[in-house]
């Protein structure tokens, strides 16, 4: 009755009892979830599918950057000189860009280099044969150095070409690649919409199922209480019930994401091979599987905490 | 150890379960707390356990005012009180040992020593030899004997029993009387709730007599000695 107990010599010390309870319960509470594997596996399951879900979808986002990454060392950008424009001239003008640091790569198309190409790839080459003078200018074209992170360079470096006095028209092969990218961002935005969502989701299913759990053991809850259990002894295990949910989740999702990955490889690398290029699906990599359990981890922990915060108080003994 | 103050308990529909009761157990002692069913013997220890509020009145529990005790605290008094229910309140998933272990293992012993307890425990209740058993496969009284260890096994101050022979033949009864009796001897305050009341005449303790939420008749002696501490 002692407001203050003393520890006896046979108890632990206080911070030795609370680790060792802590550890008995991580265990214990794997073993409550072991005696019932059906519906531990079905929780797990439905946690794993909710973070498949986003996680999955991120994986997809992640390679199709890396798929317009690749695409982007050909970015090109061509400089259609004025009419009047020597050939004396665009070599200087040639000369100039090579010094600029935003660009990789200058070369010239003269005017009949440029007809005989054209004649070559347009099918056109009879009807050309009939024009008296060659209606094409002499051409520039620039490979600029991209930063992957920044693709409106580019942009800005088409508009200051276009500024150049001889330049009758500057034109970025590549426009497509801009809006690529700012589909991928709208794209981002929307997984993490829905990833936010299924997190919610499951900081839910675990907080409903934990829910149940205390309902289950109601009882024991009411005996350890009236025995002197703290509130912090009685919630332990069902925290620890709720992390294993968490953590089994992510790993199951892990599981599902590796298996659909694997399933898809060999039509991605039959689309690639059409292609001409040797793609390869990129999957999780150790630091995002971390990441994902960590996360499942989290929300199951959050989502017994609040199970246990809204439903353990209510349990008094009568 | 225990002291009620004009103690009453007035629950939610305006029932008064207890009215202006005063009274003083004195530690080491053992009293028998009678009445009828619905004279309020079951509220007056819910009281002391802290499982009730009081309406009005001051209960102090080995000279600490339990009225000013906040629920963060609730746990500590508790350690120091064993409890018996009439139902036995034994938890079906776990064998004997656990269900006495259970104390011991809230307030942090030591792995080998919540054994020696736990068999003494089981020990004094003379049920040595059942410590793996389910208690679902024990007898009415030997569930109760359990229920009993769990409450004497971390050696508490004091130890309350609310109808603790309600279900038992008048042998058996009497056994477990015997046994509360046992644990007084060894300095343990006993407050048993009973409306046995032949039985209790056989112990020779002190009475006190509910009826309707009142105390009627009081054998302690030191009621008259209220002003004085435990």
């Amino acid at each position: 009755m002692r407001a203050r107990p003393r520890r006896g010599p046979k108890q632990n010390s206080r911070i030795v009892s609370y680790l060792t309870h802590h550890l008995q319960m991580f265990i214990a509470s794997l073993g409550y979830l072991s005696r019932q594997p059906f519906s531990t596996l079905m929780t797990s399951a439905v946690i794993a599918i909710a973070l498949a879900l986003p996680a999955g979808l991120y994986i997809a986002l992640d390679n199709a950057s890396h798929l317009s990454a690749g695409w982007d060392g050909t970015t090109q950008i061509s400089l259609f000189l004025k009419d009047n424009v020597s050939i004396e001239q665009t070599e200087k003008l040639a000369e100039k860009l090579r010094l600029d640091i935003e660009i990789e790569k200058v070369s010239i198309i003269d005017r009949d280099q440029g007809l005989k190409q054209f004649q070559q790839v347009s099918g056109f080459g009879d009807a050309i044969k009939f024009l008296d003078e060659n209606p094409l200018p002499h051409v520039i074209t620039v490979q600029p150095i991209v930063d992957q992170n920044r693709p409106d360079q580019v942009i800005h470096l088409v508009d200051a070409l276009q500024e150049e006095a001889l330049v009758e028209l500057a034109q970025l092969d590549m426009q497509w690649v801009k809006r690529l990218y700012t589909l991928l961002e709208v794209a981002q935005r929307g997984v993490w919409i829905i990833g936010s969502l299924l997190g919610l989701a499951v900081l839910l299913i675990v907080g409903n199922t934990i829910r149940l759990d205390i309902q289950n053991r109601r009882e024991a809850i009411e005996v350890s209480k009236l025995i002197g259990a703290s509130d912090a002894f009685i919630r332990r295990p069902f925290l620890y019930t709720g992390m294993w949910y968490g953590i089994s989740g992510g790993l199951l999702a892990w599981l599902l994401i590796a298996v659909s990955l694997g399933i898809m490889e060999d039509p991605v690398q039959k689309l690639a091979a059409l292609y001409y290029s040797s793609y390869e699906l990129s999957g999780l990599g150790s630091s995002d599987i971390v990441i994902l359990i960590v996360i499942s981890c989290i929300l199951g922990l959050g989502g017994s905490w609040m199970a246990v915060g809204r439903h353990l108080s209510d349990i008094e003994p009568s | 150890m225990i002291r009620f103050d004009n103690i009453s308990k007035r629950y939610p529909g305006g029932f008064e379960a207890l009215s202006r009761v005063t009274f003083h157990l004195p530690r080491g002692k053992l009293a028998y707390l009678t009445g009828h069913s619905g004279a309020g013997k079951s509220t007056l220890l819910k009281l002391i356990a802290l499982i009730e509020r009081p309406s009005r009145g001051q209960i102090f529990l080995d000279g600490i005012n339990l009225n000013n005790m906040n629920s963060k605290r609730i746990p500590q008094i508790r350690r120091n009180i064993g409890i018996i229910f009439q139902n036995h309140h034994l938890l079906y998933d776990r064998p004997v040992f656990d269900n006495v272990a259970m104390p011991l293992m809230i307030q942090g012993y030591r792995h080998r020593e919540i054994g020696k307890r736990v068999r003494a425990a089981l020990d004094q209740v003379g049920l040595l030899n059942k410590e793996k058993a389910q208690p679902i496969t024990l007898s009415g009284g030997e569930q109760q004997r359990v229920g009993i260890a769990r409450a004497i096994v971390h050696k508490p101050a004091l130890l309350l029993a609310d109808e603790p022979t309600g279900n038992l033949d008048p042998e058996l009864s009497r056994e477990i009387m015997e046994l509360f009796a046992r644990f007084n001897q060894f300095g343990t305050t006993v407050l048993i709730a009973s409306h046995d009341i032949d039985l209790i005449r056989q112990m020779k303790f002190p009475m006190i007599s509910l009826s309707q939420g009142t105390i009627e008749s009081n054998e302690l002696i030191d009621t008259g000695r209220l002003g004085l501490a435990v």
